[in-house]
């Protein structure tokens, strides 16, 4: 499938360098920018901040690849795509090729392509990347995917199903390690079906992610791939209420469970006056928005409360994420309250950029010790200063308060946006699967989980993480579970 | 979709509707709820059982007008569906060893009451119910409750139209005094759970309730419905929706519930310009 000829590519130990190939001389232009719409005017509404390229922009981005002999990039994927070869496709003008390529290791390009950190992964690695360079390997990702999204439905690519194994598995959960452990079992044969809790699929993707970033239309055509590869879905089912993981198992027929239920209940500060009213985890507010759609309120039924002024408590993508919701929500200031500094910030650099350029402001340093309130509603978070001190478990170095140095942010609305812990749910219904003193699911490296049959994977494992990561988990585990099937059979 | 399979107006503003969903049904228990969206651009809206049928499939669940959505829903007959129906959420009441106890149903929260009462007074304890109404014509079930094995039922009202007229807090503070119960439950609006905890609190009778916060996916998601239980912030979804009532802020459940008053006003408002098949 790949366009290059590797016997005629350098010798062993440079693998790093260009492939000598008369078909592709890579091309010495600077890395394509990503079109993006006026911060000024995006910060006003729901549409995509970013673009996506042109056919022309993702061909010349495509040639700037080295097709280097060994390629590193691919060791920087969670899901391992190949990297190399689908670029070379595109390189060639054979995007349903390069599609094809991409949807060996991961169904939902369109949406990796948008909020993956290509920056710590793919591009991290790539040979360019040392010049600060490298291939924008994520855009390309959502080029195809894209396009793919765009091509008539008999015209995308649909990864091939295979032969009947008579084996049905239970996937709990339609977000990212569900999907991806979904789509891999369907290809070695076995039915799928999911449940999911909510109205709506795409888990994460669909009531977290909001709609600026990644287009609920484009979580819906991949989740409909999947569809089209015979993965059932029944929305509006809770494991662990509705039916629980033992009478999936016995009673409705299932030979293996895959639960990627995701992290589930948000955290809160534990501070005084965090219920007061305008308060809201980043879970309640951008649910309310992105899965309620209350920013069509009242077309919409689902209310959300428009603070003038808001503080957003976190340095993550989920704060990010708030911040420039509560900013299209018409919000006059909002501001980013962060205990360390920008450089401490979890958030993908590119998500704290866009902020920034939206409007929001930055205070750094400042940790929340209570917030303030009046008839019932916030008026404002009193805060310490911080300074950082030596480094703490995480690497990082951690805040200190700085005594008698407290002041007030005056706000009317709190999101507190500092990640989520396991939901009891699924654990208190499933008392024979081990789960750790923090509530997540215990699994070995393949995601299997204490229980026989029973494969776990995604955050209810690891706690808040990347979509990817999750999909890696939820792929991982669909290919332990395809060998425990086997072996179920004899 | 969930397809209804019964509509019956209780009164003025309250009715009674039965949707087909089996499993739900099978799992359903006392005490629990459903969270259910009418249509694609509905909100999700948690509704606590009033009956079930495992044999037959169907919940049942009993609702108030008072805002959009339960307007609509009023409008809507057998035949019609329901986009989203959810559960059994929430932890079931509980309902064993409880002794003599009083099952206080206030408005729609009677609704609740009802198999709540059914559950206890099954689990062999000796129930004593207490419902109250404004009027009348606002009681509801009065015959269902009748059909009960339960020691006594007594009925409230604002303006003496049926019953006692009397808050249910009177009886209730009658049952403390006299000793005749060892346990009670609150079920209704906020403030008559809060006064019916008063009263139990002061002569040292336990008084379980059943909130009823806002709530978005009901699952322990979101965080709407936490409220603060002996000092301690709680999920109603997830950790109740039962909690002991002598510990609940109260004060702070009403205020949350009044978040988006305004909201609501102007939902209502939007469609009845735009409905104008019921008027």
């Amino acid at each position: 499938m790949s366009l290059v000829d590797d016997t005629a590519a350098p010798a062993p130990g440079e693998g790093a360098a260009p492939a000598d190939k008369p078909r592709h001389r890579p091309a010495r232009i600077p890395r394509t920018p990503m079109p993006e719409r006026d911060a000024t005017k995006r910060a006003k509404d729901f549409e995509e901040v970013t673009l996506g390229y042109t056919e022309e922009m993702a061909r010349a981005e495509a040639s700037r690849c080295l097709q280097c002999k060994n390629p590193t990039c691919i060791e920087g994927c969670p899901v391992n795509i190949d990297i190399k070869s689908f670029i070379g496709e595109m390189i060639d003008g054979d995007y349903h090729a390069a599609v094809a390529v991409l949807k060996e290791k991961n169904a939902l390009p369109a949406v990796c392509g948008r909020v993956c950190p290509q920056e710590e992964q793919c591009e991290a690695r790539c040979v360019l990347a040392k010049k600060g360079e490298s291939v924008a390997i994520g855009r390309l990702e959502r080029w195809l995917g894209d396009f793919d999204l765009a091509c008539e439905l008999e015209g995308r690519c649909v990864p091939e199903v295979g032969e009947d194994s008579g084996k049905r598995v239970a996937v709990v959960g339609s977000g990212p390690a569900g999907l991806a452990c979904a789509g891999e079992l369907r290809r070695f044969g076995h039915s799928v079906t999911i449940f999911e809790s909510l109205h709506a699929t795409g888990g994460v993707l669909t009531y977290g992610i909001p709609e600026f970033r990644l287009p609920k239309h484009i979580v819906q055509a991949e989740v409909g791939l999947l569809e089209e590869m015979g993965v059932e879905i029944r929305r509006d089912v809770v494991i662990g209420a509705t039916y629980t993981i033992d009478e999936l198992m016995s009673e409705e027929g299932f030979d293996a469970v895959f639960v990627g239920n995701g992290a589930g209940l948000p955290m809160f500060l534990g501070i005084p006056g965090e219920n007061l009213n305008g308060v809201y985890s980043a879970n309640e507010f951008l649910t309310r928005v992105n899965l309620m759609r209350a920013y069509e309120f009242p077309k919409a039924d689902t209310p959300v409360w428009r603070g003038r002024k808001v503080a957003v408590v976190g340095g993550g993508n989920v704060a990010m994420d708030a911040a420039r919701t509560a900013k299209r929500l018409g919000a006059e200031e909002v501001f980013l309250v962060y205990r360390r500094t920008e450089e401490e910030m979890p958030a993908r650099k590119e998500e704290v950029h866009h902020a920034a350029e939206e409007g929001v402001e930055f205070k750094m340093l400042c940790s929340p010790a209570e917030i303030l309130g009046k008839d019932g509603w916030v008026t404002g978070i009193v805060a310490n200063t911080m300074q950082l001190g030596e480094p703490d478990a995480s690497g990082r170095r951690a805040p200190v308060c700085v005594m008698g140095a407290d002041f007030t942010i005056d706000c009317d609305t709190v999101i507190v946006a500092l990640g989520t812990r396991a939901n009891p749910l699924l654990p208190k219904t499933t008392p024979d699967m081990e789960i750790s003193k923090r509530g997540y699911i215990v699994t070995d490296e393949d995601g299997a989980t204490s229980k026989p049959g029973v494969y776990a994977g995604g955050d209810i494992v690891t706690g808040s993480a990347t979509v990817i990561l999750a999909m890696g988990a939820g792929k991982r585990a669909a290919r332990a579970m395809d060998e425990w099937l086997k072996g179920a059979a004899r | 979709m969930f397809p209804i399979v019964h509509a019956r107006q209780l009164s003025d503003a309250v009715f009674e509707m039965g949707v087909h969903a089996p499993a739900i049904a099978r799992k359903a228990q006392a005490g629990q709820f459903l969270m259910l969206r009418i249509d694609e651009n509905g909100e999700r809206i948690p509704l606590t059982f009033s009956d079930w049928s495992a044999d037959e499939g169907w919940i049942r669940f009993i609702f108030m007008r008072v805002g959009k959505t339960t307007h609509q829903l009023s409008h809507m007959c057998v035949g019609d569906a329901l986009a989203d129906v959810v559960g059994p959420l929430g932890v079931p009441t509980h309902i064993e060893g409880l002794g003599r106890v009083a099952v206080v149903g206030g408005g729609v929260g009677t609704a609740v009451a009802y198999p709540v009462a059914r559950a206890m007074a099954a689990a062999g304890n000796e129930v004593t119910v207490i419902v109250g109404a404004r009027n009348a014509d606002l009681l509801i079930l009065e015959d269902e409750f009748r059909a009960l094995p339960i020691k006594e039922l007594i009925i409230c009202t604002d303006d003496g139209s049926a019953g006692r007229k009397d808050l249910v807090t009177a009886p209730l503070k009658e049952l403390c005094e006299s000793g005749a119960i060892d346990h009670s439950m609150a079920i209704g609006p906020a403030i008559m759970m809060k006064f019916c905890v008063a009263t139990t609190k002061e002569l040292g009778v336990p008084c379980v309730v059943s909130l009823n916060p806002i709530m978005v996916d009901g699952t322990g998601m979101c965080g709407a419905c936490r409220c603060t239980v002996g000092g301690e912030t709680k999920f109603g979804c997830v950790d109740g929706p039962d909690f002991d009532g002598h510990q609940v802020d109260f004060e702070e459940l009403m205020s949350r519930q009044r978040v988006y008053n305004d909201d609501e006003r102007l939902a209502d408002a939007e469609y009845h310009r735009e409905c104008t098949c019921h008027s």
